[in-house]
């Protein structure tokens, strides 16, 4: 059989003691099992923490969530369990596992329960290749990126899979429009990342943190956020990342407050938790997407702060990426269905593609030098605001900014 | 030898029970199934990329399109007509369905395929991607015309001539 490539990355003894450590942790371990089962408990160990950690991350998320929530809308946020409302999440556990689990008499039941299932394993495979440090990917391929998407397209299968078995002309019409929003924004995600590879030359998660090793000027590191290109992929990905992930302000899937939680109507107890964490999960593995691809990965900002360890790094960005996107989601109103397709198909994906043009373009001309330099900004700079200035303009005409006169 | 064998059970078992199924739904589902077993055979024979690119377009797109099309087009779950009308559309059905396995059998074993136990060099993206823009530049240029005028031919065909009112826009 083949065996998976670089399961095991060897860690190299240049790094510090605080970098290997998870490496040696592993390996160590894994030495006291006989030879031909050591891959295998070394990418359980891997797993086993990839599932402890972001489990733990997740718990930690849902409280911070609703800690923050509660600070934007001039409310305390849960504070009855425990210090602060610490214990929130445990009591949270303990409340979905205890639930009743209700399943329609007319459900299909081997789908409805497969259903969450299979999201939730799905959104956590996506987490394989991510790099979460310096030497720690738990699966390193060639083809990383295709990878990542190829695990996340399956969602859509599952929720379609939820809408449908639950036998409830609701919850399959939320399904079809959750659908239709995932399809919508997975064109303009997609193609936010093609300058990346089209740049990198490579669909490996680790080349494209090390073309982004450096600094310019020794201060300003060379990820690829900090170029014209890369800052509007950066922004059309977090647009899609947030529709993606069914979050505010897109989350009309679900939109609780008047859709009663569209394909998730027909689920209760720790079905419906799997649901929710799926959806974290999928958040968290898209944030670290970002930050792996625009963010420099685990890279430190600044020379001088390399001695704090890559994961720590890389968990300072993660925690950045998704306080960014709680305070949008307590900050921005609903989108409605027309609003969200058109925002995809006609502004992001065009824009996209423009975008795939001076990335070409700024590729082209990595020989200039001195004031071709500047030029090179200049017009790199102006092929991004020109046509996101002259997209939005015609998109609104006739109909924003809108005037309200009230009576 | 036991991974192919059960790569083949995955692959095939859900094709032929999709096919007994009167549930057309459960019927699909089973498909995208076999369809994600190809991609495991292709993971299994080192084809990496082109295992990604079988999940992402076939479980990820075409799936949804067969779901829509299931949806969009039957009344109740168990409506599927199985039994032919007639026994002329019977025989058309079993011939035309007969030719096609022919040519596709015919196909597989005059292609001369190279014998031997020693392993194919793995393939890495970049190499795919110079092979694909050297050699077959002009196939991918047709190929990518072609799929851009399928599209635009699918928005014609799908747009509507009615103007927007005020409040439907944006």
């Amino acid at each position: 059989m083949n065996a998976m490539p670089g399961i095991f990355a060897a860690a190299t003894g240049a790094d510090s003691l605080l970098e290997r450590w998870p490496i040696l942790f592993r390996d160590t371990v894994a030495g006291f099992f006989p030879a031909p089962l050591q891959w295998l408990v070394g990418s359980l160990i891997s797993i086993l923490a990839i599932v402890a950690i972001f489990g733990g991350v997740f718990a930690a998320l849902t409280l911070l969530e609703r800690k923050m929530l509660g600070r934007v809308q001039n409310r305390p946020g849960p504070n009855r369990t425990g210090p602060f409302g610490l214990l929130q999440p445990i009591a949270d556990g303990i409340k979905m596992l205890t639930k009743e689990d209700i399943v329609p008499r007319s459900a299909d039941h081997l789908l409805h329960f497969l259903a969450p299932v299979a999201l939730l394993a799905f959104s956590i495979l996506t987490f394989a290749v991510i790099p979460f440090g310096r030497n720690l990917v738990p699966l390193e391929l060639d083809a990383a990126v295709l990878y990542f998407f190829a695990a996340g397209a399956a969602t859509e299968l599952a929720i379609f899979m939820a809408g449908w078995a639950s036998r409830n002309k609701f919850s399959l019409l939320a399904a079809m429009r959750a659908l239709a929003q995932l399809i919508s924004y997975e064109l303009p995600l997609l193609l936010s990342f093609v300058p990346i590879i089209m740049l990198a030359g490579t669909l490996s998660m680790t080349g494209i943190i090390d073309q982004q090793a450096g600094w310019n000027f020794g201060f300003i590191p060379k990820w690829y956020i900090f170029t014209p290109w890369g800052f509007a992929a950066f922004a059309i990905f977090l647009v899609a990342a947030l529709a993606e992930s069914n979050r505010s302000p897109f989350d009309l899937p679900e939109a609780e407050s008047e859709l009663i939680a569209g394909h998730l109507t027909e689920y209760s107890g720790f079905k419906y938790a799997l649901f929710f964490m799926a959806e974290y999960f999928g958040m968290i593995a898209l944030s670290g997407m970002a930050i792996t691809l625009f963010l420099g990965g685990w890279r430190a900002p600044l020379p001088f702060l390399e001695f704090i360890p890559s994961y720590l790094w890389f968990g300072a960005k993660l925690l950045g990426l998704l306080l960014l996107f709680i305070w949008i989601r307590g900050t921005f109103p609903r989108l409605r269905m027309d609003q969200l397709t058109r925002l995809a198909w006609k502004f992001l994906v065009p824009l996209a593609l423009f975008n795939l043009g001076t990335a070409a373009f700024w590729s082209l001309t990595s020989g200039w030098s001195g004031p071709l330099q500047l030029a090179r900004w200049g017009v790199a700079i102006a092929l991004v605001v020109v046509p996101f200035v002259l997209l939005g303009r015609g998109l609104s005409r006739g109909v924003a900014p809108r005037t309200y006169r009230f009576a | 030898m036991t991974g192919l064998l059960i790569i083949a059970l995955v692959t095939l078992v859900p094709a032929a029970v999709a096919m007994a199924l009167r549930n057309v739904i459960h019927s699909a589902l089973l498909l995208i199934l076999s369809w994600a077993g190809i991609a495991a055979f292709y993971f299994w024979a080192g084809a990496e990329f082109l295992a990604f690119s079988q999940v992402l377009v076939y479980v990820g797109a075409i799936s949804m399109v067969v779901l829509f099309a299931v949806l969009l087009t039957r009344h109740t779950r168990t409506d599927g007509g199985v039994a032919p009308d007639t026994l002329g559309r019977a025989l058309a059905g079993l011939l035309i369905g007969g030719a096609v396995l022919g040519v596709l059998f015919g196909a597989v074993l005059s292609t001369p395929l190279p014998i031997g136990s020693k392993p194919a060099a793995a393939v890495t993206v970049h190499g795919l991607g110079v092979e694909l823009m050297e050699r077959h530049t002009i196939a991918l240029l047709v190929v990518g015309v072609l799929l851009t005028v399928a599209l635009l031919g699918a928005v014609v065909l799908a747009a509507s001539d009615s103007r927007s009112g005020p409040e439907d826009a944006r």
